[in-house]
């Protein structure tokens, strides 16, 4: 039964891992190519989570997952056209202080919108309730949000891999010079870069807004796991950042189960292990530019 | 080649420096400036008041309904005058953690010298500052932190609490629970935060549990910071418990009761902590169970029914229990300043030790216990309607009557001596 308990955990940190992974990623893409660690990605989390408030209060929740996104991805443009477009090539402390600084502003002015108590967010409420699966318990919403994760996740792998666009972006990771000695300019594909890691970490905010509470530090919150689901996983490799979010989520189910104290502690131990035996993390690859 | 980078680097140093140097001599005459003002603005006339409370953080929100109750006692009382013809003047700050906690409240009583320190909701937050009115010997009115040991083990004589404890808490459900026998010979299973408040929380629960032949079969600590519950959802349903018991604390218990309802599980919940702002965000549909609270907006006294117009007015929402205890810890403050006529810890302390009566806007009035400082008040449970019955989302909730109850003594809940061991 004890076996059966575990499995339960280690399933359950499987979906976890997914939602993590809507951020984790569009993070991870960012950094890898435009070499900026975006400290104001959990800021677009939290604008997507307050947006889907107002959208599902007039439009319902199914609609609110395609305008919400789609807006912050618009901001996500704004955001790189004006801000982040001037720090690919300056000083990295520069970029980390200028997303801080936006990852702040944004806070406050979700405090001033909405009030700082945490606002009430509901699911669907067909989606309420669980689902037995053999001896495993489900949340309905979580598989749910597994399900659509992983038609996420095929689409980025699909773009990343199998178009040009694709083609292009990932030479800009390794060579971004040759890049442009073939006559291609990387900006907008770094803007599309953007607006996608945005829009995603917004979609992370409709769907977990309903788990937890919309309230205006969910962002900072959140980067912390974010940034380190990145880190575990490595720069610049689609699945090193597939399989930390899924570790990441795994490892604090199990410390639940035996120590559930140590929940929150968990992942930074496993990101000290994983730092000490592969330092550029799990499938990180060697970015000259970085090195 | 090296060499040229270098003067490059140093010259962009000088320049930078120079600058830094200008505009540090800018700002450093500005702030002279501005800290000469007061003492030519300010003439004795203002009574500072250090204030501190989470703004951010598991307690934040709640934090911002205490500064917002504050400053409107603090506004009312100027508006009328003030308090012996002079300003309070409030100095609100996020308190963030207990070790900044003491550092602002030490700055306050050194740098800005207020005469009082108020405020904080965290347990862990107030006994640092707590600490510090000690050595200092300045009045500190710890107004929404719960934990009992700040009124036991670790009470001082410069410390009063305006908040009901633990102890109080438990008890004012606990009898509820026993007549819906919910607790004789059930399997319980609890969730406790882990701080100072939790686990205070957890061992008077504990206490409780035993005495009425509950038999407790697990508690487990929830870091603070935890928003995801799922893991421990699926331990809960392992133990397959009767009853599931809450010791959590702010958004915890938000965050614990919506998943709770998503995951739809079988078993009943009951906690001894919940406040209504935390009620109110974790939804209608999500809540259950019979919870305590302090005061409650719905209660009909005209004192109650004046502040939540005001505030409602003032600050477009309706006050929640931290706003309002807030705004009843001023007035106290100022009633005490009045009468004796004194911003002087000692002889507000004496005042207060004279088991003064308060009017805090309930029922009954209130009073300082003299040997522990604890405010001795009536408190209410709370459950929830069933749904279809209220209109507005602040109205999901169904106070019920005061306890303890109007013919009985307002310390029956409270721990008595040989049970505290408060010795200041």
């Amino acid at each position: 039964m004890e076996f059966v308990f575990l499995l339960e955990q280690v399933v359950n940190g499987l979906v976890l891992g997914g939602y993590y992974l809507l951020l984790a990623l569009g993070l991870s893409l960012i950094f890898s190519v435009g070499g900026v660690v975006n400290l104001a990605h959990g800021a677009f989390y939290a604008i997507g989570a307050y947006i889907s408030l107002e959208v599902i209060k007039r439009f319902g929740f199914g609609p609110s997952m395609l305008v919400t996104p789609i807006f912050v991805g618009l901001l996500g443009i704004v955001f790189e056209r004006l801000l982040l477009r001037r720090f690919y090539k300056a000083d990295p402390i520069l970029s980390l202080l200028v997303t801080f600084g936006l990852a702040m502003i944004v806070e406050q002015g979700l405090r001033m919108l909405w009030g700082a108590a945490p606002l009430p967010s509901n699911m669907p409420s067909e989606f309420k309730g669980n689902v037995m699966v053999g001896e495993f318990l489900f949340s309905k919403y979580r598989l749910f949000i597994l399900g659509f994760v992983f038609v996420i996740l095929g689409c980025i792998w699909l773009l990343l891999n199998k178009t040009s666009f694709g083609l292009v972006v990932k030479a800009g990771v390794q060579r971004p010079d040759m890049v442009a000695v073939l006559g291609i300019r990387l900006q907008p594909y770094m803007t599309s870069i953007v607006a996608l890691g945005v829009a995603t970490a917004a979609l992370g905010g409709v769907l977990f807004g309903p788990i937890t509470t919309v309230h205006p530090s969910m962002g900072t919150e959140i980067m912390t796991v974010a940034f380190v689901v990145v880190v575990i996983g490595g720069l610049g490799s689609f699945w090193g950042v597939v399989l930390a979010a899924v570790l990441v989520g795994v490892v604090r189910g199990i410390t639940i189960h035996f120590q559930p104290a140590a929940g929150e502690a968990s992942m930074y131990i496993l990101m000290f292990a994983v730092l000490m035996l592969f330092p550029r993390g799990l499938l990180g690859e060697r970015i000259d530019r970085f090195e | 080649m090296n060499v040229n980078v270098k003067t490059k680097k140093q010259k962009i140093e000088s320049a930078s420096r120079r600058n830094l140097i200008a505009k540090g001599f800018a700002l450093g005459g500005a702030t002279a400036l501005s800290a000469s003002l007061p003492i030519w603005a300010q003439d004795n006339s203002s009574i500072k008041i250090g204030h501190l409370t989470p703004m951010t953080g598991f307690l934040g929100a709640l934090g911002e309904y205490a500064a917002q109750g504050i400053k409107m006692a603090a506004d009312e009382i100027n508006a009328s005058g003030g308090v012996l013809g002079r300003k309070l003047e409030i100095m609100s700050e996020d308190s963030v953690n207990p070790q900044v906690a003491a550092t602002k409240a030490q700055r306050m009583i050194e740098r800005d010298n207020v005469a009082f320190l108020l405020g904080e909701i965290s347990s862990a937050s107030a006994l640092t500052i707590s600490q510090v009115a000690g050595r200092n010997k300045k009045l500190f009115m710890s107004i929404g932190a719960r934990s009992d040991v700040l009124r036991g083990k670790d009470c001082n004589r410069y410390t009063f609490h305006v908040d009901i404890p633990v102890t109080v808490m438990v008890n004012a459900v606990g009898q509820a629970l026993v007549r819906d026998n919910l607790v004789k010979g059930k399997k319980i299973f609890s969730l406790t935060a882990d701080y100072l408040f939790g686990h205070d929380l957890s061992k008077v629960a504990k206490k409780f549990w035993i005495d009425n032949g509950g038999n407790l079969i697990g508690d487990e600590l929830v870091p603070t910071d935890a928003a995801d519950f799922s893991p421990y959802l699926l331990k809960i349903r392992q133990a397959k418990p009767d009853l599931i018991a809450s010791n959590l604390a702010g958004n915890q218990v938000t965050n614990f009761v919506k998943q709770y309802s998503e995951f739809g599980l079988p078993y009943p919940m009951v906690g001894f902590n919940l406040n209504t702002a935390d009620a109110w965000a974790a939804g209608e549909d999500n809540l259950g169970g019979i919870w305590p609270t302090v005061w409650h907006h719905e209660l009909q006294t005209p004192g109650s029914k004046a502040f939540v117009a005001n505030f409602t007015k003032r600050y477009n929402r309706v006050p929640e229990n931290h706003a309002w205890i807030e705004y009843i810890s001023l007035r106290m403050l100022a009633q005490a300043i009045n009468a004796t006529k004194s911003t002087d810890t000692e002889k507000v302390i004496t005042y207060f030790e004279s088991q003064a009566e308060f009017d805090i806007l309930k029922n009954r009035k209130a009073y300082f216990r003299s040997w522990d400082h604890q405010l001795m008040q009536e408190a209410y449970p709370f459950t929830v309607k069933a749904k279809g019955t209220y209109k507005e989302k602040w109205d999901f909730l169904k106070f019920g009557d005061a306890v303890p109850a109007p013919n009985q003594s307002l310390e029956l809940l409270a721990t008595n001596k040989a049970e505290n061991t408060c010795k200041m």
